[in-house]
């Protein structure tokens, strides 16, 4: 028996690759915002990865770092080091700000997220865990290493608050869960860039504090400047990043941190969630309704584009059935054209989200598990796309191909 | 006796119930023998399409008896469980325009009816080609419809309801939209397969070029037929 939906594709195929096209670059639309959604979550996944900790140590009953701000004292990491089970521990500050690049065109900032990383060797907690060119921190000042997202090149000069930083190395894939790129920075300088007021606001605090009596005693020479430095300094980092021995178990390590430092320790299980489930939760319900509402359009547009083009076979179908054609058989053929138009268009859509992924601001990760779901999606929704266009079919009466 | 060919007795279709019915059928009998061509005619309402309906098993005849071939296959009611096979099988079906399908080539619109009926595709092409030799269309035989004129269409639609070697073929005025010596040109076509084939062929028309040329006549006026010896004039 010859594919009656075979050759008819075959014989208005320029209709049905101008159609599938156009439902391909609507798939593909649906496959980038699928990508778009699963970037989010592995920027969380690359970023939990990237800092190289077991346990992120933040201050108490917060969600911090990344999902609530946190401060604590930058000099707990010495305690916390000596706790049991606990291998390596570094202070770490998170700022996501401007950073301006300064060259003879003039300056050009980007969106990155600063990122304040205790001096030291390379590997420790927070570090960069690998470059693609240039070197790590050295020297305890005004170096940086950036992603190369952020589109600095070896020896830019950035500017970050008041300070200039040479850009001494380049990373990939470093990025906040946000999706923007990092700079790395020397902690003293990051502490600096978020807790450091500009000099006028130090000046004026300082005239508020020698105009309050409580603070400028004349028979207490020294507390005014003793106070006047705890305003001025900076002692508070985001979080203290912690990695564990291998004969411990993170809960082991955690629990007494918990209970000696009342502080808040979260394990990566519990700091994928927030990273997933709180932070990224509102833009993954956004995206999970566009994805919902584009499926639906699809699902719209095959089943209209299958109605008319059986519409335009109603005559053909009456002859059909009059000559005993089986019912199943056009259906079946009604069906075939549909899914073909889903193959189709999954095809271009594909092709076109692979093509336009690269060229998003920020990362669209396509997944083959992701590929193999929205294939049979599109095949699911095409089968049930067709039902409108099959039930009106089976409905045709063979008389109508005879006249009278 | 019916014989073979198609005999029609005591045929009536009524369409709705009660007060609104209307007997579109009252008392139908015909018969037409193997190889024998007849025409059907009869002013607009008269009945010639639920004829031809319940003839080709599209619609159901309210009463009567229909013979095809040996086979009784309406007594009052359907006696063929498949009536989609039967059309299939049995009759076949030429209309006023081919109606051909316009995404299959013009062997595979002939052959699709034996492939249809589970012939293999090779086989079904085969006769295909034989009949379209025998009408004068091999040439274009993997041209698509849209590329025939309309008497290469119509000889295509005659190959396609005679492929299937039914007993009977039903032809909704088939010369219509065709000049004379086109419609003639039918007429001759179709009565050459009559004969060739021994199949028994109602032709419903209004045409009055091709009436003359009917040796039998069955006129239809209020769902009754009268039958009357036609002219049998020539072809030519």
């Amino acid at each position: 028996m010859i594919s009656l939906a075979g050759r008819d594709i075959l014989h208005a195929w320029g209709k049905f690759i101008f159609t599938g096209v156009g439902l391909g670059l609507l798939i593909g639309v649906t496959l980038t915002m699928a990508g778009v959604y699963r970037g989010m979550v592995d920027d969380g996944k690359v970023l939990l990865d990237n800092s190289g900790a077991d346990l992120w140590v933040v201050q108490k009953d917060t969600l911090g770092p990344y999902a609530e701000s946190s401060s604590m004292p930058d000099d707990l990491w010495r305690s916390i080091r000596t706790m049991p089970g606990v291998a390596e521990a570094a202070n770490v500050t998170y700022l996501t700000m401007q950073v301006a690049r300064q060259s003879n065109a003039g300056d050009q900032d980007v969106r990155a997220m600063v990122v304040g990383i205790t001096a030291g060797e390379a590997g420790a907690p927070g570090w960069p865990p690998q470059l693609v060119a240039g070197r790590q921190i050295t020297r305890g000042h005004y170096e940086a290493v950036a992603d190369i997202a952020t589109g600095f090149q070896l020896d830019d000069v950035l500017k970050i608050r008041r300070n200039h930083y040479t850009v001494v190395g380049l990373t990939r894939r470093m990025v906040s869960s946000s999706g923007d790129p990092m700079v790395f920075i020397p902690l003293k300088d990051a502490q600096e860039a978020q807790f450091l007021k500009d000099n006028d606001a130090i000046l004026m605090q300082r005239r508020r504090t020698e105009a309050n009596p409580a603070f400028n005693r004349p028979g207490v020479p020294g507390l005014l400047d003793a106070v006047i430095t705890s305003q001025t300094g900076n002692s508070s980092v985001n979080a203290v990043l912690v990695r564990i021995q291998p004969e411990f178990s993170q809960e082991e390590v955690a629990e007494p941190i918990r209970r000696w430092k009342r502080l808040t320790v979260y394990d990566r299980a519990q700091m994928e969630s927030i990273l997933v489930g709180k932070l990224i939760a509102t833009s993954a319900k956004q995206i999970g309704m566009f994805l919902v509402i584009l499926a639906l359009v699809s699902a719209a547009i095959v089943a209209f584009i299958i109605y008319t083009l059986t519409m335009d076979k109603i005559r053909e179908i009456a002859v059909l059935k009059l000559i005993g054609t089986r019912n199943r058989a056009i259906a079946g053929m009604i069906l075939q054209q549909a899914l073909v138009l889903g193959v189709i268009g999954f095809v271009v859509g594909k092709i076109s989200a692979t093509f336009a992924a690269p060229l998003f601001p920020k990362y669209v990760l396509l997944t083959p598990v992701d590929s193999v779901f929205g294939f049979f999606a599109v095949l699911a929704i095409c089968v049930l796309s067709s039902i409108v266009a099959i039930r009106m079919a089976l409905k045709v009466d063979p008389a109508e191909a005879i006249g009278g | 006796m019916a014989g073979k060919g198609i005999h029609i007795e005591g045929l009536s279709k009524r369409y709705g119930e009660g007060d609104t019915a209307v007997l579109a059928l009252k008392d139908v009998n015909m018969h037409v023998a193997p190889g024998e061509v007849v025409g059907l005619i009869g002013p607009s309402g008269s009945g010639k399409s639920t004829l031809l309906k319940c003839l080709g098993a599209v619609i159901d005849p309210t009463a009567g008896r229909m013979v095809l071939g040996d086979e009784v296959i309406f007594d009052d009611a359907w006696k063929v469980r498949d009536l989609r096979a039967l059309r299939r099988d049995k009759i076949g079906f030429v209309f006023q325009a081919p109606y051909l399908i316009p995404f299959l080539d013009v062997t595979d619109n002939v052959a699709l009816l034996p492939m249809l009926a589970g012939m293999p595709n090779n086989e079904a092409r085969t006769r295909a080609l034989e009949l379209l030799t025998a009408l004068d269309v091999q040439h274009r035989a993997k041209a698509m419809p849209s590329q025939l004129s309309g008497g290469e269409q119509q000889r295509v639609a005659i190959a396609r309801g005679l492929v299937n070697r039914p007993p009977v073929i039903l032809a909704d005025e088939p010369t219509a939209p065709l000049d004379s010596a086109r419609a003639m040109a039918v007429i001759r076509i179709l009565n050459d397969m009559a004969q060739r084939f021994q199949t028994a062929v109602i032709v419903v028309t209004h045409d009055e070029k091709i009436i003359p040329t009917f040796k039998r006549i069955y006129h239809i006026r209020d769902g009754i037929t009268h039958e009357e010896a036609g002219e049998g004039r020539s072809f030519d």
